[in-house]
C-alpha cells in the first residue's frame, strides 16, 4: 500500500508546507496583511538558494542568503505598499507575485527560464549529506521546529501583541502609540524570511527548480490551509498542512490523467476556499487564547 | 497643559473647525461641547494627529505638537478614547491593557523573541499595573475575557483603562457616556473624578449629554459651526445667551 | 515598418477592448466598493461559450453566439453574486473575505473551462476576412468590430445610467447605500442587475479578445488585471474614468512599447502590471478619483 519511502516523502512535503503556512500566518493571520503574492517569497528564496548552491555555496549559507534575500525584497515591496488599504494591498501584492514569476520565467540567464535549473546539489551540514529522504525529513523537521519556535515566541511577545492589535484595529493601535508601519514592515520581512527557509529546503529536496512551482495557486492553497487551521494559529496551520498535503497526494494517487487531475485540484481548492470563507471565516480552529502566561508571571514575582 | 491656537480645518470647502482657540488647564476636567456638527470630534482628531490642520497650532506643555502622526502624539503623553468604542475585540482585556504602555522593550523583534530579564520585568510590572487598574475601575475578574465579549459599558471602561496604561498626562474622552445605561454613567463619572483627584490626570471631554457635562466638568468650551462661541464654568456657560441660542437654533 | 497611424489604430482597438472590460468592473466596484476578482473569469467564460456555441454541434452563427453567451454570462454573474458575495455582505467580515471568495470563484471557473475544453489555446476557427485601408494603416474587420461595439456599448451604458430609472437607482446605491435603502430602493435587486450588466460587458470583452486572437483558460487573470489597471488609472468607481484608463493602457501597450522598448512584445503584458503598480503607489485615487479612503494613514 503505502511504502515507508512514500510516507517519508509526503511528510517532507507536509513539513515544507507547514513552514510556508506558518510564514503566511505571520503576515496574514497575525497581522492582517493581505499578502496575496506570498508564493513569490517562496520562489525568491528557492531561486536564491538554487543559484548559490549551483555556484558552490554550502547549504547553510545558501539558506541564510535565501532568508536575507527574501527579507530584503519584502522590505522593498513593503516600503510603498504597506501604506495602502487592505484591498489595494492585496491587489498590489498579487501583481508583484506575478511580476516575480515573470522574472523567473524571462530572466533566462539567471534562472534558467521556463526550463529551470537542474542538478542542484544535496544539502550537507557538518559533513553529513542529506541524500536519503529519511535524513532529509530529519533536517526539515529541525527547520520546522526552529521556525515554529520563532513564530510562537514572537506571537506571545509584546511584539506579537502589537501585530495582533494591528489586525484588529490599526487606527486604535496607532492611538495607543504604536508606529504601525514599522511593525507591519517587520511582520512582512519575517514572513518572507521564513518562506525563504522553505524555499531553500525545497530546492535541496527536489534538486530542481522551475517557475511553475510558484504560482498564485500556491498562495491560495496556503491561504486555505491557514484559514482552516485558524488564522494566527500556528499549530493549526501545521495540522492543516499535513491534512491537505495528504489529501492532495491522495488525489494524485487515484491516477487521473494530469489534464483532468490538475484542474480538478484547482476546482476543489476553489470550492473549499469558497465554503470556508463563507461558512467559517475565522477558521475552523480559532486562535488559542493567551491567558495564564501573563497573570502567572505576575503571581510568580 | 493643552493649548489650541487658531486651529482650522477645511474639508474642501466645508469649514469644520474655524480659528478655534482654547486652553486646557492642568489637572482639570474640561468639557468641549456644541450642537451636532460643531466640530468637536474634528478638534479631537486634529489634536490626535488623525487629521492634518489647514491652519493653526496645537501646543502640549508649551511644545508644538502639530503635524504629528497619531502614534507620536500618544508617545508625547496624550491618550484618547473613541466615540464608538475601539477595543481590540479578539484579544483579551489583559492583552488590550498590556498593549498600551509606552517604551516597551519587548516590542523590539529580537528582544521580544528572546525575552531578557529587562523585558520580563517590564511585562510583570505592566501586569501588576493592569490588575490594579482593573480593580480601580471595577473590572477585576474579566482580565482573561475576550474584550469583544464584554458589554458595551464594560468595553468603554476597558478602553479607559487602556488609555490610562500609557501613563498619559492628558486624556481626551470622546463621548464617554454615549450608549451607556444612565445607571452606569454615574459610576464612570466617579472613576473619572477619582483619577483626576488621586492621580492628577487632566481630562478633555467631548460630550452630548448635558447633565454629564454640567456635573463633571469644571470648565467648558462651547463650539458652534467650528468656532468657539463661549467658554467658562458650567454656571456661566449655561446662562450664556449665545450658547442657548446655538442649541435652540440647531 | 510600423507607422504611427497603424499603432494608433491598434491602440484604439486594444483600448476599446480594455475599456469594455473595465467599465463592467468599475460598475461593480462603484456599487460594492471592493475589488471583484472574478470579473476576468466571467469574460473568459463568455469567450469560451462563444467557442463552444460556434464550434460544437450547435454551429451557431457568430452574432447569435455572442448574444447567447452574453445572456448566459449575465446570468452567471448574478449567480456568482448570490453565492459568493451576498452572504458576506450581510455579515460584517474582514475585507479579506470577499477577495478570497472572488479568487475562489475564478479558480472554479478556470478549472471547469479547462476540464471541458482542455488547456490549449483555441481559436474560433472563423474564416479570415480582409480589412480595409484607412490612410496609411490597415484596419482589420475584427478591430473595426471592436471599436464599433465598444463605442456603441459605452453609449448604451451612458444612456442607461443617466436616462433610465434603473440607472438612477444604480447611481443612488453606489453613492450612498443606506440612504438608498431607506428611500425604499431594493438594493439586492439593483446589485444583481449591476452584476448582470457588468458580466454581460465582460463577456463581450472576452468574446472580442477571442475573436481578435484566441482563448486560453488563464486569460481571465490577465483581463482582470488589465481591467483593474484601467479602473485604478481612471479613478476607482468612476465608470467614465475607466474608459479613459482603458484607452490609455491600449495606447501605452502599442505606441509606448514600440517607441520606448523597441517593440519587444514580451513586455506588452507587463505594461498593465506596471501601470497598476505605479498608480497604486503614486496616486491611488487615479486620475479622476478622490483621495479619500485609499490610504490607511
Amino acid at each position: 500500500m503505502l511504502s515507508l519511502l512514500m510516507l517519508q516523502h509526503l511528510l517532507v512535503i507536509a513539513v515544507i508546507y507547514s513552514i510556508l503556512s506558518i510564514s503566511l500566518n505571520m503576515a496574514v493571520g497575525v497581522t492582517g496583511l493581505f499578502n496575496m503574492g506570498h508564493a513569490a517569497f517562496f520562489g525568491i528564496g528557492a531561486y536564491t538558494a538554487a543559484i548559490l548552491s549551483l555556484a558552490g555555496t554550502p547549504f547553510w549559507l545558501d539558506m541564510l542568503a535565501a532568508v536575507c534575500m527574501c527579507g530584503l525584497v519584502a522590505a522593498l515591496i513593503g516600503l510603498p505598499t504597506l501604506r495602502l488599504v487592505a484591498d489595494y494591498l492585496a491587489v498590489a501584492t498579487m501583481g508583484l507575485g506575478e511580476i516575480a514569476r515573470a522574472v523567473f520565467k524571462n530572466w533566462t540567464s539567471l534562472t534558467g527560464g521556463t526550463m529551470g535549473l537542474r542538478g542542484i546539489p544535496q544539502a550537507s551540514l557538518f559533513g553529513l549529506t542529506f541524500i536519503s529522504t529519511a535524513r532529509f525529513l530529519g533536517l526539515s523537521v529541525a527547520c520546522l521546529l526552529v521556525v515554529y519556535a520563532v513564530a510562537e515566541g514572537l506571537l506571545h511577545s509584546p511584539f506579537g501583541r502589537v501585530l495582533k492589535s494591528i489586525r484588529e484595529d490599526e487606527i486604535a493601535a496607532q492611538s495607543c502609540g504604536k508606529d504601525t508601519y514599522w511593525f507591519k514592515m517587520w511582520a512582512l520581512v519575517i514572513s518572507a524570511g521564513m518562506a525563504g527557509v522553505a524555499g531553500s529546503l525545497y530546492v535541496h529536496y527536489i534538486n530542481f527548480i522551475d517557475p511553475t512551482s510558484f504560482t498564485m495557486w500556491i498562495t491560495f492553497f496556503l491561504l486555505l490551509i491557514i484559514m482552516v487551521g485558524g488564522l494566527g494559529n500556528n499549530l493549526g496551520a501545521v495540522l492543516a498542512s499535513v491534512m491537505f498535503v495528504a489529501v492532495r497526494e491522495g488525489l494524485r494517487f487515484i491516477g487521473l490523467p494530469t489534464s483532468i487531475g490538475a484542474p480538478l485540484q484547482q476546482l476543489i481548492l476553489g470550492v473549499l476556499l469558497l465554503l470556508v470563507t463563507i461558512l467559517a471565516p475565522q477558521g475552523l480552529i480559532p486562535e488559542r487564547k493567551i491567558i495564564a502566561r501573563q497573570t502567572d508571571h505576575a503571581k510568580g514575582q | 497643559m493643552l493649548k489650541v491656537s487658531n486651529l482650522t480645518k477645511n474639508f474642501g470647502g466645508l469649514l469644520a473647525v474655524d480659528h478655534c482657540s482654547f486652553e486646557v488647564q492642568e489637572n482639570s476636567i474640561t468639557g468641549l461641547i456644541g450642537p451636532n456638527g460643531s466640530g468637536k470630534t474634528t478638534v479631537f482628531n486634529l489634536v490626535m494627529g488623525l487629521l492634518e490642520p489647514t491652519a493653526g497650532q496645537v501646543f502640549f506643555r508649551d511644545k508644538l505638537a502639530v503635524g504629528l502622526k497619531p502614534y507620536q502624539v500618544t508617545q508625547l503623553g496624550i491618550a484618547r478614547t473613541f466615540q464608538l468604542v475601539r477595543v481590540f475585540q479578539k484579544m483579551t482585556v489583559m492583552e488590550n491593557l498590556l498593549l498600551a504602555p509606552r517604551d516597551q522593550r519587548g516590542e523590539n523583534v529580537l528582544l521580544g523573541l528572546f525575552r531578557p530579564s529587562l523585558v520580563r520585568t517590564q511585562e510583570s510590572d505592566s501586569v501588576k499595573k493592569a490588575l490594579q487598574l482593573l480593580e480601580l475601575l471595577g473590572l477585576s475578574g474579566v482580565g482573561d475575557e475576550y474584550a469583544g465579549n464584554l458589554g458595551y459599558a464594560e468595553q468603554k471602561l476597558v478602553e479607559l483603562a487602556r488609555a490610562l496604561m500609557s501613563s498619559p498626562q492628558l486624556i481626551l474622552l470622546d463621548e464617554p457616556a454615549a450608549g451607556i445605561d444612565p445607571i452606569l454613567i454615574h459610576g464612570i463619572l466617579e472613576y473619572i473624578r477619582k483619577l483626576r483627584d488621586e492621580r492628577g490626570m487632566t481630562f478633555l471631554v467631548v460630550e452630548h449629554n448635558m447633565q454629564v457635562v454640567m456635573n463633571l466638568c469644571e470648565w467648558i468650551v462651547v463650539l458652534n459651526h467650528g468656532q468657539k462661541i463661549a467658554e467658562g464654568t458650567p454656571q456661566q456657560v449655561s446662562n450664556d445667551p449665545k450658547v442657548i441660542d446655538a442649541y435652540l437654533g440647531s | 515598418m510600423r507607422n504611427l497611424v497603424q499603432l494608433l489604430v491598434n491602440s484604439l482597438a486594444a483600448g476599446g477592448n480594455y475599456a469594455l472590460a473595465a467599465i463592467g468592473y468599475a460598475l461593480v466596484y462603484s456599487i460594492l466598493k471592493y475589488v471583484n476578482f472574478s470579473h476576468g473569469s466571467v469574460a473568459m467564460v463568455g469567450a469560451y461559450l462563444i467557442l463552444g456555441l460556434t464550434s460544437s454541434w450547435l454551429k451557431l452563427n457568430l452574432i447569435f453566439a455572442f448574444v447567447v453567451s452574453v445572456l448566459l454570462s449575465a446570468f452567471l454573474g448574478v449567480i456568482i453574486e448570490r453565492i459568493a458575495y451576498r452572504p458576506l455582505r450581510q455579515r460584517r467580515v474582514s475585507t479579506l473575505a470577499p477577495l478570497v471568495t472572488a479568487v475562489a470563484v475564478s479558480f472554479i471557473l478556470e478549472a471547469v473551462v479547462t476540464i471541458v475544453w482542455g488547456v490549449d489555446i483555441r481559436g474560433y476557427g472563423l474564416p479570415v476576412v480582409r480589412g480595409w485601408r484607412v490612410g496609411p494603416a490597415r484596419v482589420t474587420t475584427v478591430q473595426a468590430i471592436i471599436i464599433a461595439s465598444g463605442v456603441s456599448l459605452m453609449l448604451c451604458l451612458h444612456f442607461l445610467l443617466t436616462r433610465t430609472r434603473l440607472g438612477k437607482a444604480i447611481r443612488a446605491v453606489s453613492d450612498n447605500r443606506e440612504l438608498a435603502q431607506t428611500l425604499g430602493l431594493d438594493v439586492d435587486k439593483i446589485i444583481s442587475s449591476v452584476f448582470a450588466i457588468g458580466s454581460a460587458l465582460a463577456a463581450v470583452a472576452g468574446g472580442l479578445v477571442g475573436l481578435d486572437t484566441f482563448v486560453y483558460p488563464t486569460m481571465g487573470f490577465m483581463i482582470t488585471i488589465k481591467a483593474f489597471a484601467a479602473v485604478a488609472l481612471g479613478g476607482l468607481g468612476n465608470v467614465y474614468g475607466a474608459i479613459v484608463g482603458g484607452f490609455i493602457i491600449g495606447l501605452l501597450e502599442n505606441v509606448g512599447v514600440w517607441y520606448v522598448l523597441g517593440g519587444d512584445a514580451r513586455w506588452k503584458e507587463s505594461i498593465a502590471y506596471a501601470v497598476l503598480f505605479l498608480v497604486l503607489l503614486l496616486r491611488p485615487a487615479g486620475i479622476f478619483g478622490s483621495r479619500q479612503g485609499t490610504r490607511v494613514l
